[in-house]
């Protein structure tokens, strides 16, 4: 078997998923200049949100069509929910204050979003198991797509496109890139800045979202700690796809899906880097990938220079 | 202003903790002079309560409570009560160590029971054997704890108060492999290991005795604990043509693995180690996991006679979450620690003498007495006499032992 369109498909799996949740720290840069470390348990509580719906909403032995569309519902509800009342309650009142308060603001609401539901949730002091979607896995040559993926094949793409189309064409849209640009300037033209950045959390919410709801079909569990990881590794995707640009930010996640599954599925085959592949060396070289990328590219992938506003 | 209220707030704090160090001194005398003889000792459970293996942990921390409770209701030690603290290592060395500390430090702490992973272990060893205060863990297997790192070729007993229930990786990998290539009849096996000191030493000796019996090893992959994405090995393990997968690692990783190799329409058993003997390896390994294979130390606790009544025992006493794989071992480890309090204070006129932790810590190199997994003695290492081990298999939603015996080099 050629091992190759499989990992590539691995990889572009794993990399949309990094996508979605790096939109989420890019809005909010491009907008407010604020690195939103809370953004990866926004992540894991939009996976909590779709699981509540299905233990404790729905009647049991739900059908998949059916409880899958609420699971959504519930998890960008919840999402957003904390996503706004972080903003609202931890950033909005610092939002004058020199740039780190918010920023270990926002370290601190990560810790303590994570200790909430690792309290409060019942049994999330382990990892809970996911509804699984029946059926499976289809087959394409070589390549083996399975159940748990279709949703993230299919959402990644269509999630992208919304979201293109509201930034480029309604007036929210306008508006936020309005903002992105010069905020004061753009109040002054009578855009409602609060409301820009408010649109910019829930947003970004929505996708982690739809992210946290594929990353519980894919892996078919999630664990109050499952938006540590993917968090970093979703800012380091915004950072090397180039962080504030939406296509950057899905751009740089499929660049670092495919560089960890490429790296942990053929490192150790090139000679004499034996003892440095495999996949508990697959962040080494995601990382490498990305000093790499900063040494020759400093403004990332699809960023723009930003001098003038440093 | 701001500074005399400073000042004040500092002066006031201080009083206040010399006065609860003084009363905590006081207590202590009072419990040692009590007329009735009656004195309280503390078993120490070093475990991780909390995170991804805390079903193990809870499992050990409950079934010392046990055996502590029984040793009161029996009046197993005249005139001694024993409590139980446990501490919470999250799987962590270093909070491991600061447990240590902490039980070295507590003057009524006699013995500690734990903790879970080997690597914890390797933490604590120094600090208790500095302390004479004894360390039984009922589930590490990891060779080097016993006897030094090169335990291959010259065995070496670094710690003097480090004991375990369990038997090591060195009986259990082997053990695995001659069952997969004997009785399985699998030839070409994946193996795939989580670097830990656990997993790393399992799946090594696991892939020793299993090239040595003529199988084929067709890969080696070592995985990242933190990570759930195994799409990138599982394809490996696909394209190797492996007939079984060989996991030296733990439960949280080894289910989604599992789960995530018969997903990719692989339909091969994953094989591990004592590390994924456990309910929750079959909630996520999920439907796919049926025939998946484990090692566990000893026979299995159910069936044997003197462990009919600690199931009984455990259930009756309504601990809300199971004993998993090391309840037995932990049980025991508790007893191993209260028969050697019993021989020191008998031994000392009904009294615990002032070097009670040294004269504990040698009692328990030579006890000896029916526990709930057989005999439980220590040879000269440390280790547990008992070579006993055991095959289950994932059937029906649970794991059924379906070989059991001693291994034999």
């Amino acid at each position: 078997m050629n091992e190759l369109p499989q990992q590539l498909v691995n990889g572009l799996l794993l990399g949309s998923m990094y996508g979605l949740v790096a939109i989420g720290y890019t809005m909010v840069y491009g907008i407010v200049q604020l690195i939103n470390f809370a953004h990866g348990e926004i992540f894991m509580i939009g996976g909590f949100g779709a699981l509540t719906v299905y233990l404790y909403v729905l009647p049991d032995g739900t059908t998949m069509w059916i409880a899958l569309p609420l699971m959504l519902l519930g998890a960008v509800i919840a999402a957003t929910t904390v996503a706004v009342g972080a903003e609202r309650f931890a950033y909005r009142p610092l939002r004058t204050a020199p740039r780190l308060a918010p920023l270990i603001t926002a370290i601190g609401l990560s810790l303590a979003l994570q200790q909430a539901v690792w309290a409060w949730y019942p049994d999330a002091k382990q990892s809970i198991n996911f509804p699984e979607i029946e059926g499976g896995p289809f087959k394409i040559g070589d390549v083996t797509i399975q159940t748990g993926d279709i949703f993230l094949l299919i959402a990644a793409p269509i999630s992208m496109a919304i979201l293109a189309f509201f930034v480029m064409k309604t007036r929210t849209g306008r508006g936020m890139q309005a903002t992105a640009q010069d905020p004061d300037t753009a109040k002054l033209m009578g855009i409602n800045t609060d409301r820009i950045i408010v649109v910019a959390f829930a947003l970004g919410a929505v996708f982690a979202a739809v992210g946290a709801v594929a990353y519980g079909l894919k892996y078919g569990q999630v664990q109050f700690r499952m938006g540590f990881i993917l968090g970093l590794k979703a800012f380091t995707a915004a950072v090397l796809g180039g962080i504030g640009n939406i296509y950057g930010a899905m751009i740089g996640g499929l660049v670092l899906g495919l560089a960890e599954t490429l790296a942990t599925a053929y490192i150790a085959d090139v000679p004499g880097m034996e003892q440095l592949g495999g996949q508990s060396w697959a962040n080494v070289w995601a990382f490498v990938l990305l000093i790499l990328v900063l040494l020759f590219r400093p403004q990332g992938l699809l960023g723009e220079r930003v001098a003038d506003r440093a | 202003m701001r500074q005399r209220s400073l000042i004040a707030i500092t002066a006031a704090l201080a009083a206040g903790a010399l006065t609860l160090t003084a009363c905590g001194s006081r207590d202590d005398d009072g419990g040692s002079d009590s007329g009735s003889g009656n004195k309280t000792v503390v078993i120490g459970v070093d475990a991780p309560l909390t995170g991804d293996l805390s079903a193990l942990g809870l499992g050990i921390k409950n079934s010392v409570d046990l055996a502590a409770k029984t040793a009161n209701k029996e009046k197993t030690v005249e005139g001694v009560t024993f409590k139980v603290e446990a501490l919470d290592d999250q799987a962590q060395p270093s909070s491991g160590q600061q447990n240590a500390v902490k039980f070295v430090a507590d003057k009524d702490v006699v013995g500690v029971v734990g903790p879970l992973n080997s690597s914890v272990a390797e933490s604590m060893q120094k600090v208790f054997d500095d302390a004479k205060l004894v360390e039984i863990s009922p589930a590490n297997t990891g060779p080097t704890l016993t006897q030094g790192t090169d335990w291959q070729t010259k065995k070496v007993r670094s710690y003097k108060s480090y004991f375990r229930t369990a038997t090591t990786d060195a009986i259990q990998g082997p053990f695995a492999a001659q069952y997969v290539y004997n009785d399985a009849k699998k030839k070409k096996v994946y193996v795939i290991d989580d670097k830990k000191t656990y997993g790393a030493g399992l799946a090594a000796t696991f892939t020793d005795e299993f090239k040595k019996l003529g199988g084929k090893v067709v890969g080696t992959q070592h995985i990242d604990p933190e990570t759930k994405d195994f799409s990138a090995v599982v394809t490996q393990v696909k394209s190797s043509g492996a007939d079984v997968v060989y996991y030296g690692g733990e439960y949280p990783q080894a289910g989604p693995l599992s789960k995530q190799i018969k997903a990719a329409g692989v339909k091969i058993p994953l094989v591990g180690g004592d590390g994924i003997y456990s309910a929750d390896f079959i909630k996520l390994a999920g439907a796919g996991g049926k025939g998946d294979l484990a090692t566990s130390v000893g026979a299995p606790v159910e069936e044997l006679p003197s462990a009919k009544e600690f199931v009984a025992n455990y259930k009756a006493a309504g601990y809300k979450e199971a004993f998993e794989a090391y309840g037995g071992y932990s049980y025991d480890s508790g007893w191993a620690i209260i028969e050697a309090v019993k021989k020191v204070v008998e031994d000392n006129d009904g009294k615990l003498p002032d070097d009670a932790r040294a004269k504990i810590t040698e009692a328990v190199q030579n006890v000896s007495f029916d526990g709930v997994t057989g005999k439980v003695s220590f040879d000269e290492y440390g280790d547990t006499t008992n070579k006993q081990l055991t095959v289950y298999s994932v059937e029906g939603g649970d794991w059924k032992a379906i070989k059991s015996g001693t291994y034999t080099g």
